[in-house]
């Protein structure tokens, strides 16, 4: 294989009581790909990535992160990998203590030696390169629309330039402007950073303006995977419907097909 | 001459002030924070050699996305940050009593309207929070209260039977507890338990947006919220202090007893020559205790903003301000009494 896997998930299995959410489930991030990540409500989109990430621990199963084994690792071990990856929760999940600049501060706060100022700069770039103006810096959480909130998030996440960027939902919640802006931005950022995104997301039009690779959640596995014009090919009633329905139709339109 | 890594890790052992030249053929691997290095050290007039293009790319776009300084702020001499904090503090306090008048007001509005159309007014809901603080608080109060009661009646014998004045412990129980110690810390009490659920309820009801749901509907919060909340309060707090004057008695004619030796019946004999403008003096400030933590809670919630944070904030500070506010008027009441001479 010529291309290289960041991520490779073999034999998940993840399960609530007896709410059985993954089964087998196999799933590939390649490098430098945007990865849209879709399925129904309850099909565990986001348990999945927080298995990725270590929020969940699954029942079975082997997840290799840059090659090495995410539940295996422990100590300065698994440290060096989190520093390769950066999160933006569905909201933020900005610290609602710190402004939004002290808030990118926190990963920076792990490099040793680096100076305060340094570090103020640092954060004050990640913040405008997310896309939000300057006098955003001094403000709190709360004083933040959700876009702004989404893109302080992202900043975070951005923080120590990770080479996999986890976003949740990242466009859900804004207006099609700003979805569409976020869209860009992520694309953008993709390019300038050479980032792997795995995406988790229910908005057509980024996956038609943003995602290279789709993998569809249902059935407790990956029922499928391939780009956009693969999927619209995928003969299963729930990948049909979505690919097909209307608001599909419409994405795709504005789009100019996939 | 740079090579290996620039990046967020190396980037503390950089000279900060950067060389004229900076050959840069022997990088291999740049992250945002190199960029952002290279991007002030071009600014600043150093040359960068030998730049690979997929780092020049990414130095464009640092380049282009580094803020402008933010402007220094004027510095405000000492003196002028006290007085202007002072100054806002101030305001603050008036504003915020500017509001409870109009929460007291809104309270008042919503009575007389109940009073005239008394289809409005929810039965079921007062009923209710009779039920949340007054029946579920008697427990807590009549333990407090007797306990309080055998406190006096310990530490008075203590000190009274210096004197041989053992038998005068009955008047300083049955004055400190009728008059001072039984509503005022049954309010306080209250002031702890429902505050901060008046604040809490509301106050979460006003996060999601369910106030604005009822106004919608015609619904007047004054009317479904507020006026069944503190009027409960108004009912229920004189019972309970009522309760607590009892209970702190009793705990003071046991204490007696077994210390003093003081029956139960001498007790109650020496206790029917207290002048009983003392049980009115402590019963008649209940309402008004009760119309100022209702109010100080429910203003409380009302205030709270959209994130969970202000939720937590607005019911500490509920607690504390109705405690406050409590004792204040405590202390008002007994200079007040003591004008009119009761």
């Amino acid at each position: 294989m010529s291309v290289e896997n960041v991520i490779e998930v073999r034999g998940l299995r993840n399960q609530f009581g007896d709410h059985v959410v993954h089964d087998n489930l196999d799933l590939d991030l390649r490098r430098g790909e945007i990865l849209g990540v879709v399925g129904g409500s309850g099909t565990g989109k986001s348990v999945l990535l927080r298995s990725i990430v270590g929020l969940v621990t699954p029942q079975a199963g082997e997840i290799r992160v840059f090659g090495q084994d995410i539940r295996k690792l422990s100590g300065p071990a698994r440290e060096s990998v989190e520093r390769r990856w950066g999160v933006n929760f569905q909201d933020g999940a900005l610290f609602s203590a710190l402004t939004v600049r002290e808030n990118v501060e926190v990963p920076l706060r792990a490099v040793p030696h680096l100076g305060d100022e340094d570090r103020e700069r640092l954060a004050g770039l990640k913040v405008s390169m997310a896309g939000l103006p300057v006098n955003a810096n001094p403000k709190f959480p709360s004083d933040l629309s959700g876009g702004m909130r989404k893109r302080a998030g992202l900043a975070r996440a951005l923080a120590l330039d990770p080479e996999i960027l986890f976003l949740d939902e990242p466009t859900a919640g804004l207006d099609p402007i700003g979805a569409d802006a976020f869209d860009r931005l992520i694309l953008t950022l993709r390019d300038a950073l050479n980032l792997s995104v795995f995406l988790v997301t229910h908005d057509l039009d980024t996956l038609h303006t943003c995602c290279d690779r789709i993998a569809v959640l249902a059935e407790k596995r990956v029922l499928a995977t391939g780009t956009m014009a693969e999927m619209l090919k995928v003969d299963h009633p729930w990948v049909h419907e979505y690919f097909h329905g209307p608001r599909a139709r419409a994405a795709m339109a504005s789009s100019g097909g996939a | 001459m740079l090579d290996g890594a620039l990046v967020v890790w190396t980037l503390p052992h950089l000279p900060t002030e950067a060389a004229p030249r900076i050959d840069l053929s022997g990088l291999d691997k740049m992250d945002t924070a190199g960029a952002w290095y290279l991007a002030e050290a071009q600014h600043s007039g150093a040359r960068l050699e030998g730049l690979k293009p997929n780092h020049a790319q990414l130095m464009e776009t640092v380049a282009t996305a580094i803020p402008e300084p933010d402007p220094v702020p004027p510095v405000v001499p000492h003196w002028k940050q006290i007085l202007t904090r002072t100054g806002m503090r101030t305001m603050q306090a008036l504003g915020y009593f500017k509001e409870l008048s109009e929460y007291l007001g809104r309270f008042l509005a919503a009575g007389i309207r109940a009073i005239r159309h008394p289809s409005q007014f929810r039965l079921t809901s007062l009923v209710y929070h009779c039920q949340e603080t007054g029946v579920r608080a008697i427990p807590i109060v009549f333990t407090m209260s007797f306990l309080i009661g055998v406190v006096l009646a310990f530490q008075g014998a203590a000190q009274l039977s210096r004197f041989g004045a053992e038998v005068f412990v009955v008047d300083l129980i049955a004055i400190a507890v009728l008059r001072e110690l039984g509503i005022l810390l049954t309010a306080i009490v209250v002031a702890g338990r429902t505050a901060s659920a008046l604040t809490a309820s509301i106050g979460s009801m006003k996060m999601r947006e369910e106030i604005d749901a009822m106004r919608t509907f015609g619904m007047d919060p004054d009317m479904v919220l507020t006026l069944p909340r503190v009027l409960a309060l108004v009912i229920t707090l004189p019972i309970l202090g009522l309760i607590a004057d009892v209970a702190g008695l009793v705990g003071g004619a046991v204490m007696s007893w077994i210390t003093l030796g003081i029956s139960p019946p001498m007790f109650l004999t020496r206790l029917s020559e207290i002048d009983v403008s003392h049980v009115i003096v402590g019963l008649s400030k209940a309402p008004f205790f009760a119309v100022i933590i209702g109010i100080i809670g429910v203003h409380g919630g009302m205030r709270v903003g959209k994130d969970a944070e202000s939720l937590g904030q607005m019911t500490s500070k509920s607690v504390v301000n109705a405690i406050f506010a409590v004792i204040i008027a405590d202390a008002l009441f007994s200079v007040f009494f003591s004008v009119i001479g009761l």
